[in-house]
């Protein structure tokens, strides 16, 4: 929306060029962000060779032991608990919201839904370490520290972004083809279950990712309720680390004053991965999101 | 679909209707299950709380005895790091933000920042933490400071502020951009005046919103050194204060809830009371800003 026959002033100029360094500033970021992880992970791959990583099972930096698998292992197992409670009551929750509620009940539950994405994860950590560990710990023997309880909180915050972006998708199917398949006497469920549901599912896919992705990252629920025992294995019941604990794990202890070692550096190795899962979870969501604008079941 | 088969619907039609209802019963517990989590952790916080929350605890000072202790550097810590993010993120989103919105033409390299900005948006916080660590406390020299913090916490909402202002003034009618033109306007004088005063009262709300949202997390502070204050030394706590570090209420809370002594527990609590106000207290006065702002465009 150029005016195009005119000289733009030197003004005009001055300030486009500011917002474009604006713009410029946010690749320097994610510039810098890369440089910063790539750079103290290849010092990290100077000490320690990269086959180790994997061919080791233990994860004791202070050792000299840098095996990645329990911390895989710990952020796939915490991940997986929260995603698969979340996901059958977010997209529940988002068919209510999207479908089914009144309007009136719709315009305070979505800010209800914001208001609970927005609780801090100190405070999750709290609720699952002070509440539900507790309740949970007699039937499930779990102990003080469990992955379990980290994992159902790390749900509880995902429940609401599954429901906002999934209420969102069914927003986006048209009208008509509701009144479709009411005219050709489908019932309500009939019509959410095989027509909405259907054509929402790429952003219902959408939306399983972000929040994957989004529970991979989550640090202070699981290192408050979870603790940082890096242990290989599956075991709901006892503590765990994560990928993220240990950034949080060893910054506290070498971060700031102390001079880099490997532990410290392998910091940034775990960095690199959790930046790499996200974006690679995100670009299959945004994937899922464009293919194909909403159509029809066949 | 039934509907190949009309008989098949008037028969089911009983069927289907107690089924309908039951299935919106689920849903509808669904929806409110995280609502009444929400409710439930409000009141367990407030009774654990109860012990400790008071006028004394909010001015008080950090101390080794749980009972006398108080939240006031992590409270004054938290209001600065509010003032600081904003003043550091806001400028930078903004300009990028209406760069994408009003300037940039659609090529691939505006693409590219596009999906890059929302790929930064993703990047767990933990990470930015590192990378103020490394940047903005080791090679900036801004040392374990409130500033290092804010700094590194400015990155974590920079992303959703740009998202913020670009889809705002996107949303602006063109029919306004085009009458300004037509009456002589500058492209910038049309931003300034026309597409700004519009876009702006949204701008701020969600600004607010991810500014409250910031400093709630612990994770980045904790990486660049911030320190719980008057817990037993231990991993990010000091027995008294520290002149070389900071602290904030998050990084308070975390220090209380992760000392093996059980009595700072409440104190912890109390401290969560104290820094989800300050949060709804931020967002609060987003609203209030967006509200006096749509008045005065309006009157």
């Amino acid at each position: 929306m150029q005016v195009r026959g005119l000289a733009t002033p030197p003004r005009e100029r001055a300030i486009h060029i500011a917002l474009m360094a604006g713009a410029g500033l946010t690749i320097v970021v994610s510039a810098g962000l890369l440089a910063v992880l790539v750079f103290e992970s290849v010092r990290f791959f100077g000490d320690v060779a990269p086959s180790r990583l994997a061919a080791d099972t233990v994860w004791a930096p202070a050792a000299g032991r840098f095996g990645l698998w329990p911390l895989l292992a710990g952020t796939l197992l915490t991940t997986l608990i929260g995603v698969g409670f979340a996901l059958p009551l977010g997209v529940l929750a988002a068919i209510y919201v999207s479908e089914l509620a009144p309007p009136r009940v719709r315009r305070l539950l979505v800010p209800a839904l914001e208001l609970l994405a927005g609780v801090p994860g100190v405070v999750l950590g709290y609720f699952a370490l002070h509440a539900l560990t507790p309740a949970l710990a007699q039937s499930l023997g779990l102990s003080r520290l469990n992955a379990l309880s980290a994992g159902l909180v790390i749900g509880v915050m995902l429940v609401p972004m599954i429901a906002v972006l999934g209420a969102n998708a069914m927003q986006r199917v048209p009208l008509n083809l509701r009144e479709a398949a009411y005219a050709l006497g489908a019932s309500r469920l009939t019509t959410i279950l095989r027509v909405v549901l259907p054509t929402a599912r790429r952003g219902i896919v959408a939306a399983l990712l972000l929040a994957t992705a989004r529970g991979a990252g989550e640090t202070m629920i699981v290192a408050i309720a979870a603790g940082h025992v890096p242990r290989l294995g599956f075991d709901a019941t006892q503590p765990t680390a994560t990928l993220t604990t240990f950034v949080l794990d060893v910054s506290m202890r070498t971060g700031a004053t102390t001079a880099p070692n490997a532990a410290y550096r392998a910091a940034f190795v775990c960095g690199l991965l959790l930046v790499a899962v996200t974006i690679i979870l995100n670009v299959l969501a945004q994937r899922a999101l464009a293919s194909r604008p909403a159509q029809a079941p066949r | 679909m039934s509907a190949r088969d009309p008989s098949r619907s008037i028969r089911g039609r009983t069927p289907a209707r107690i089924g309908d209802r039951i299935f919106v019963a689920v849903c509808a517990i669904a929806a409110a299950l995280p609502l009444v989590a929400l409710v439930y952790l409000v009141l367990q916080l407030l009774i654990a709380a109860a012990p400790r929350i008071g006028w004394s605890f909010i001015v008080g000072q950090p101390a080794l005895d749980a009972h006398g202790s108080g939240i006031l550097p992590a409270l004054a810590g938290s209001v600065t790091l509010v003032a600081l993010t904003a003043l550091i993120a806001l400028p930078v989103g903004l300009a990028a933000g209406i760069y994408l919105a009003e300037y940039a033409h659609a090529t691939r390299l505006t693409r590219w920042t596009e999906r890059n900005i929302a790929h930064l948006a993703a990047v767990p916080s933990v990470v930015y933490g590192l990378v103020g660590l490394v940047v903005f406390v080791r090679t900036i020299g801004f040392g374990r400071s409130l500033l290092a913090g804010a700094a590194t916490l400015a990155l974590t909402v920079l992303p959703k502020m740009v998202i913020t202002t670009r889809d705002a003034m996107r949303r602006v009618p063109r029919a306004l951009r085009q009458a300004s033109y037509a009456l002589g306007a500058t492209r910038w004088r049309t931003i300034r005046h026309v597409v700004l005063p519009m876009a702006m009262p949204t701008i701020i709300e969600r600004a607010a919103l991810s500014v409250a949202r910031a400093i709630g997390e612990a994770s980045p502070l904790l990486v660049v050194g911030a320190l719980g204050y008057g817990v037993a030394e231990t991993r990010g706590a000091v027995s008294g204060s520290s002149s070389d570090s900071f602290t904030a209420l998050p990084v308070q809370v975390w220090a209380w809830l992760t000392a093996p002594d059980q009595r700072y527990v409440a104190n912890a609590a109390a401290g969560m009371i104290v820094l989800l106000v300050l949060m709804l207290l931020v967002s609060a006065l987003g609203v209030y800003l967006r509200r006096r702002m749509t008045r005065a465009h309006e009157g």
